[in-house]
């Protein structure tokens, strides 16, 4: 830097109480960090991750198992009837992508928001979004009926020479999830290369060598590499956040373009947005509170993450509790005797059963989390994040089913209840899940190697750790 | 030069990101062209200190957004509009606010697209096969080490200069890497 005219002040210590909680505990250098991630996928696979990955690659056995049934029968073998066409196929549908925003809200919008924190848990989360997207494609593209046209849905030439009809907000859709599931692998592989080097350069057997080598595609850390890449990366993060934005909106034009009541509202699109974070954190916490404790990543994970991840759990929480009241308001201020019924038979019709835990699990326990308490105690966080998205799951159920069941004709009402395919296929998706997160739990570094170092005062040049020479009081 | 093979260029290890940070000023006002530092994670102010540009991802993902949108909108155009119009629900055959979401989202595709491949096509990866990947020292690039490279092909090398200039900046080991 030139020398400028430049006035030398002395800053007052700041004191113990305003100072930051650093992002890795215990002043951990760079070379703790590699070989702490580094090593949960070197080690021999401990048994506890066996214990889980059976039972889950087994409910992932259940899954192929129900939709080869379904496709072979027919969709006949789901609950779905008139006039609930839609169940638990689209409840599934909308809960599992609804908690893979938490991922991309970490890896891109924490990121544009400089959330420094967000390097210990972006990787993790941002697995379990493409996971979660996995396991939410299966269900539209099974509830068409004849898997072997889902072809249809793109604008693909087909034999009719019809095309697909884009007025439709469920082609909306289509291209909604499509992007996202694809733009959502491509950030987390980008944010992965770097550690996949790590990987390569640590790997003691010629397979690891080969494999990690080959997908770390040659990343040496050169700087002109870094400042392509960290752009590369601000662009992906810039583009993720309007995209997870779109993408639940999207998902929530499916319902409130028809006309019918308790779909039919605008605030669908934020709503959705919000309940899709507050699902997602939920889930989140519900993963990395066991992982942190068993693979020892408290000076990562820290105390201060989980607490910054119940404030958003909080606020997303209430967002959607304002989401209920307002739909409540607009029924009875609409003064539309469709609108006031449909809400009165939400809190009291046959299905209030799903109503009171929607509205427990969502507003009325995460309330717990204003309290700091709670927010530090990890039994009651890992109950709570379980409980939200139970809450989330009955929010669907109550939005789709509960909306469908008594349509316009009162001789077509019916009682929608699920089959035990519907039970089994549901059960099925989290084998998927779980599968898929064990095997990268176990395969890739859970945790951003390469993010997590640049967050360390070490590695801050200007930072005595840093090697930064002290000199006089700070320059202004 | 120790051996026969032809140098790649010299390697010289440093233990922190200031240091490194510090060398990389030097070497760039001594007027290095074909360098590099190489860090495990990227250090702040470190373009700077290299006298590197602003990246250039930025226009592959602007053109990648440009061509996802005009391909968006006009895929549903002439499939809806032009080849095989259909009136359905009294909707018009083609308004911009139906197309407007798949022609959002192709732009965030396309986008995403032009800056993964972007960054990729710059950097010239993948290169699985570098000269310096061979080297173990510098396997510590990943771990917790900096380097700053100064490739022999550049005009200004000169094994024993160059050498001491490096040694001067603070570098505990230097070597010279073969092809």
């Amino acid at each position: 830097m030139k020398t400028s005219p430049s006035l030398a002040v002395t800053v007052p210590e700041t004191p113990a109480e305003l100072q930051r909680i650093p992002l890795v505990a215990n002043l951990r250098g760079f070379g703790w960090i590699s070989n702490r991630v580094a090593s949960l996928s070197e080690d021999k696979a401990p048994v506890w991750w066996w214990i889980l990955f059976v039972p889950s690659a087994l409910c992932l056995g259940m899954l192929l198992f129900m939709l080869s049934y379904q496709v072979s029968t027919g969709v006949g073998v789901w609950g779905n009837r008139h006039p609930t066409m839609w169940a638990w196929d689209i409840v599934n549908f909308v809960w599992w992508i609804g908690i893979g925003h938490a991922g991309t809200l970490i890896s891109a919008i924490l990121f544009l928001l400089r959330q420094r924190w967000r390097t210990a848990v972006n990787r993790a989360a941002e697995a379990m979004t493409i996971f979660a997207v996995m396991c939410a494609g299966i269900y539209p593209a099974m509830h068409v009926g004849r898997v072997w046209y889902d072809w249809w849905l793109f604008p693909i030439p087909n034999t009719n020479s019809i095309w697909p009809q884009f007025r439709s907000p469920l082609m909306w859709d289509v291209f909604a999830v499509s992007t996202y599931f694809t733009v959502s692998v491509l950030f987390w592989y980008m944010g992965l290369v770097p550690d996949l080097a790590v990987m390569r350069d640590r790997a003691k057997t010629r397979l690891r060598q080969f494999f990690y080598g080959l997908f770390a595609l040659g990343w040496t850390g050169s700087n002109r590499h870094w400042s392509n890449y960290e752009k590369a990366y601000l662009i992906l993060a810039g583009l993720s956040t309007p995209l997870v934005l779109s993408v639940h909106s999207i998902v929530s034009l499916d319902f409130s373009v028809s006309q019918l009541p308790g779909w039919h509202t605008t605030i669908f699109p934020p709503y959705f947005v919000a309940g899709a974070v507050f699902s997602g954190f939920g889930m989140v916490l519900t993963l990395l509170i066991p992982l942190r404790s068993i693979f020892k990543l408290e000076d990562l994970i820290t105390m201060r993450h989980i607490d910054l991840m119940c404030k958003v759990t909080l606020a997303t929480g209430s967002i959607v509790g304002y989401a209920y009241a307002m739909e409540f308001f607009i029924a009875w201020y609409s003064g539309n005797p469709g609108e006031r019924f449909h809400f009165l038979n939400r809190a009291l019709g046959p299905y209030q059963w799903a109503w009171i835990p929607m509205i427990s699990c969502n507003v009325l326990f995460p309330q717990l989390f204003w309290f700091r308490k709670v927010r530090h105690n990890l039994v009651a966080v890992f109950i709570l994040s379980i409980v939200v998205n139970v809450g989330m799951w009955f929010e669907r159920f109550v939005i789709i089913v509960v909306s469908l069941h008594r349509d316009f004709l009162p001789s077509s009402w019916n009682y929608y209840y699920p089959t035990w395919v519907d039970i089994c296929t549901y059960v099925g998706t989290f084998g998927l899940f779980f599968t898929m997160f064990l095997l990268f739990i176990r395969f890739l570094p859970m945790i951003a190697i390469s993010e997590v170092k640049g967050v360390t005062p070490q590695s801050d040049p200007h930072h005595p750790l840093g090697g930064a020479k002290v000199k006089e009081p700070a320059l202004i | 030069m120790n051996g026969t093979a032809p140098g790649y260029g010299i390697v010289a290890e440093f233990t922190t990101a200031a240091s490194v940070l510090h060398a990389a000023e030097k070497v760039r006002d001594a007027g290095f062209r074909k360098w590099d530092v190489f860090t495990p994670f990227p250090v702040h102010g470190m373009d700077r200190a290299m006298g590197l540009k602003n990246s250039r991802v930025g226009w592959f993902a602007f053109i990648g957004g440009v061509v996802g949108y005009t391909t968006g909108m006009l895929m549903i155009w002439y499939m809806n509009t032009f080849d095989y119009p259909i009136v359905i629900g009294g909707k018009p055959m083609f308004s911009p606010f139906s197309a407007f979401p798949p022609s959002y989202e192709l732009t965030i595709l396309f986008g995403a697209f032009g800056s993964l491949f972007g960054m990729l096509f710059l950097n010239r990866l993948p290169r699985l096969h570098h000269p310096l990947l061979k080297n173990k020292r510098f396997s510590l690039v990943t771990h917790d080490r900096f380097f700053v490279v100064i490739e022999c092909s550049d005009p200004k090398y000169s094994e024993t200069e160059t050498r001491k200039l490096l040694e001067e900046l603070g570098s505990r080991h230097i070597e010279v890497v073969e092809e």
